[in-house]
C-alpha cells in the first residue's frame, strides 16, 4: 500500500470520459475502488441514478455538488450504511461487492469514514477515542482482553500530535469545540489505517488556519492512501483537488482536472456559478 | 482498601451480629445487589433498557427450585418419588426437563445456562432486527409477561401458581436451620463481590468502552470495525446469567419461586434500583436497590396499600429532579464542597 508512487499533479490534466468504456490494459492505472451503476432510492425519489466512478489507487478525489445532490448517499452506499436498489461497489478485485456487506465487514477490509456532522465518542476521552478506533481485530473476546501494546501508544500519541490534540488526550470528547470534534474525527481515521478514506466535510467548523492544516495533512495522506473528500468550500477543493467529480441530482454530471470543471458551462449552471 | 472492607463487613460480621430472623431478608438484598449490578451492566453501560430482566432472576430461581424438590423425592406429603405438584396432577412420570436436576452442580450449571441461552435466542433476533429504545423495552416486557403466563400453567410442569416451594435440604443441610441461612447469607455476599468484581473487569476493559461507545454511536462503532450486534448481544447474554444467578441464590433463603416472580413489575422495579442509585456506576445500583428494598420492607409493613404508588413517585421524581441518581448527586454536592474549600480566602 505505501509503494505507491503519488501521481504528479501534471499528469492529471488528461480529459478522462465518464463513460465506463474498458480503458485499454496497458494504460489501465491499478484501481482502488469502483461503483458500477449505483441507484438509490428514498420512498421513490431518487438519490443516485446509474452512477459510475472510479478511482485510482493513491489519488485525492473531490466530491462537488449542490445541496441534495447525493454525495453522502454515495458514500452511504460504499460504506454499507444504505443498501442501494441496483449497482456495485468493488473494492481492489471483484471479489468483494460492498453493497452485500455489514458495515464493519467493510470498515475491516479497508475503507474509513469522517461524517459529515462530526460523529466522535462523546462520553469516551480524546485518547479512548483513537484507542476505540486503532486497527486491529475487533472481536468481542478479544476486546474484552485487550491492552495497548506499546507501539500502539506510540501510535495515539503520534496522532494526538499530529491532529494538535495532545493537551486534551484525558479530555471528554463532547466537550471538545466543533473544529477539534472534526480533528478527532480525523485522527480517529488516521488510527483506523483504511486504505481509501471518505471525508464528509472536513472543514465545517474550522478556522483559516485550521482549513489549510486540513489541506496539507489530506493532501500528505494521498499516496499511501485513496482519498475522497466531499466539501462545498471551492477555494478549499481548489487547494487539494486533483480531479474532481460533480454530482448533481442523484448523476454525474461532470468529471475531469480542477480548471476544465471550472469552466465547465454544465457546472458552472448548476453549481458554481450559485 | 474501602471495597474490602465493605466486602469484609458484609460478608463477615453482619451474619455474626444480626439476629437469626434477619439474616435471610437480607441476603435477599444481597441477591437483589446481584441484580442490579446486572442491570446496570446492561442498562447503565450499554444503554439497554431492559423490561424483562426479571424474567432471568425468576429462570435461575426455578433452576434452584428444581434441584430442592428433587433432592426430597420421596420425602413430600405423598411420599412419592415425583414433587407433590404432580402426584397432586396424576402425573406418572417426570417430564423430561426434570431430569438431571438431583445432581446440584448440574441444577447450578442449568440454572445459569437456560437463561442464557433464552437470553442470546431472543438478543440476536432482537439486536438483528436492530430493535432499540422503547421498543426494546416493551418486546422485554412483553417476553417476561408472556413466560409469567407459560408458567401459570399446571401443564407447563413447574407448579403453575404455586410455583415450587416447601423445600427442606440443600447440600444435606437443613434450610430450617440458622446455621445454613448465615452460610446461603455468606455465599450470596460471596457472589454479589464477585460479580461486583466481574462487572468491574467488564467495564474498565477495552470492550466495556466499545460498549459505551454503541450506546452513545452505534454507527461509528460499525464504521470503526466493530459488529455493534455481538457487543449488545455479550453484555446483554452476561447481565442475564448474571441476573439468574441472582435468583437461584435467592430462592432457597426466601423458599418459594413461583410465577409472580417473573411477572412485568418486577423487572420494572429493578430499573427503578438502578436510576435511583446512579447508571454506570455498579455500587450506585447495589446502593439503589437497598434503598429501595430497604422502603419497601418498611412500607408494606407499615402501609401496605401505599407501595406501589410510592415507587411510582420515586420513578417519576429520580427521572425529574436526579438523572444520575444518588451517586450522581453525591459527585456533584462533592465537587461542590471541593471547589468552596479551595476557594482562597477573600
Ligand atoms: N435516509 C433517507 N431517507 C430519505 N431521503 C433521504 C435519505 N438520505 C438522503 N435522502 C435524500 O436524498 C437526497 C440526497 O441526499 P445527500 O445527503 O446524499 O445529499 P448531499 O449531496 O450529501 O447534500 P449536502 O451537500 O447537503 O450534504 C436528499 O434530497 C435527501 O433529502
Ligand atoms: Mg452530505
Amino acid at each position: 500500500m505505501s509503494a505507491i508512487p503519488v501521481t504528479p499533479l501534471e499528469d492529471d490534466d488528461r480529459p478522462t470520459p465518464i463513460s465506463s468504456a474498458p480503458i485499454p490494459a496497458a494504460a489501465r492505472p491499478e484501481l482502488a475502488l469502483w461503483v458500477e451503476n449505483l441507484s438509490v432510492t428514498f420512498d421513490g425519489f431518487k438519490a443516485l441514478t446509474e452512477v459510475t466512478l472510479t478511482l485510482e489507487k493513491g489519488e485525492l478525489r473531490c466530491l462537488i455538488g449542490p445541496n441534495g445532490a447525493g454525495k453522502t448517499t454515495l458514500m452511504d452506499c460504499i460504506t454499507g450504511k444504505t443498501r442501494p436498489d441496483s449497482g456495485a461497489v468493488y473494492l481492489e478485485s471483484r471479489m468483494n461487492d460492498l453493497t452485500k456487506l455489514s458495515e464493519c465487514r467493510i470498515a475491516e477490509l479497508g475503507i474509513g469514514r469522517k461524517f459529515q456532522r462530526p460523529t466522535v465518542f462523546q462520553g469516551h476521552t480524546v485518547y479512548e477515542n483513537c484507542e476505540l478506533a486503532l486497527a486491529g481485530k475487533k472481536g468481542v473476546f478479544r476486546t474484552l482482553f485487550a491492552r495497548l501494546s506499546a507501539a500502539e501508544r506510540t501510535r495515539i500519541d503520534e496522532i494526538l500530535e499530529l491532529i494538535g490534540l495532545q493537551d486534551h488526550a484525558k479530555r471528554q470528547a463532547g466537550l471538545l469545540a466543533h473544529g477539534q470534534k472534526q480533528w478527532l474525527e480525523i485522527g480517529m481515521l488516521l488510527a483506523q489505517a483504511p486504505s481509501v478514506l471518505l471525508i464528509d466535510e472536513p472543514i465545517a467548523g474550522m478556522t483559516h488556519a485550521e482549513t489549510e492544516r486540513t489541506a496539507e495533512l489530506l493532501r500528505s495522506l494521498a499516496g499511501a492512501h485513496t482519498v475522497v473528500v466531499v466539501e462545498h468550500d471551492m477555494e478549499f477543493v481548489r487547494s487539494i483537488a486533483r480531479r474532481v467529480t460533480v454530482l448533481h441530482q442523484g448523476k454525474v454530471l461532470a468529471e475531469g482536472p480542477m480548471a476544465q470543471i471550472q469552466k465547465d458551462p454544465r457546472v458552472v449552471e448548476v453549481y458554481l456559478g450559485v | 482498601m474501602l471495597l474490602g472492607g465493605a466486602a469484609l463487613l458484609i460478608a463477615v460480621v453482619i451474619p455474626l451480629v444480626a439476629p437469626d430472623y434477619l439474616v435471610p431478608l437480607l441476603g435477599k438484598f444481597l441477591c437483589f445487589g446481584i441484580a442490579a449490578l446486572a442491570m446496570d451492566l446492561v442498562w447503565g453501560y450499554a444503554g439497554i433498557l431492559s423490561l424483562g430482566h426479571g424474567l432471568f432472576f425468576a429462570l435461575g430461581g426455578y433452576g434452584m427450585g428444581m434441584y430442592l424438590m428433587r433432592v426430597i423425592a420421596g420425602e413430600g406429603v405423598y411420599r412419592s418419588n415425583l414433587p407433590d405438584f404432580m402426584v397432586f396432577l396424576d402425573w406418572k412420570q417426570l417430564p423430561w426437563y426434570w431430569h438431571g436436576f438431583q445432581s446440584f452442580p448440574f441444577a447450578m450449571v442449568m440454572s445459569l445456562v437456560a437463561p442464557g441461552v433464552l437470553a442470546l435466542v431472543f438478543g440476536w433476533f432482537m439486536f438483528r432486527s436492530r430493535i432499540r429504545g422503547v421498543y426494546l423495552s416493551i418486546v422485554t416486557q412483553a417476553l417476561t409477561y408472556a413466560a409469567t403466563l407459560f408458567f401459570f400453567q399446571n401443564a407447563a410442569g413447574f407448579g403453575g401458581n404455586n410455583g415450587l416451594t416447601d423445600f427442606k435440604r440443600i447440600l444435606g443441610a437443613s434450610l430450617h436451620d440458622p446455621g445454613t441461612r448465615k452460610l446461603l447469607y455468606v455465599a450470596s455476599a460471596i457472589a454479589l463481590f464477585g460479580t461486583y468484581l466481574l462487572c468491574r473487569f467488564v467495564v474498565t476493559s477495552r470492550l466495556g468502552r466499545v460498549v459505551t461507545a454503541v450506546r452513545d454511536a452505534e454507527l461509528k462503532t460499525r464504521f470503526c470495525g466493530y459488529e455493534s450486534t455481538n457487543y449488545k448481544l455479550f453484555i446483554w447474554t452476561l447481565s442475564a446469567m448474571l441476573c439468574a444467578l441472582a435468583g437461584a441464590l435467592y430462592v432457597p433463603q426466601v423458599g418459594i419461586i413461583n410465577p409472580s416472580e417473573m411477572q412485568p413489575s418486577n423487572s420494572i422495579e429493578m430499573a427503578i434500583w438502578v436510576a435511583v442509585g446512579g447508571r454506570g456506576t455498579l455500587g450506585g445500583a447495589v446502593l439503589g436497590a437497598w434503598l429501595v428494598n430497604g422502603g419497601k420492607s418498611w412500607l408494606t409493613a407499615a402501609l401496605p396499600s401505599a407501595w406501589l404508588y410510592a415507587l411510582g413517585a420515586l420513578f417519576v421524581a429520580v427521572t425529574l429532579f436526579l438523572p444520575d441518581g444518588l451517586v450522581g448527586l453525591g459527585s456533584k454536592v462533592g465537587s461542590k464542597f471541593r471547589s468552596k474549600s479551595l476557594r482562597p480566602p477573600t
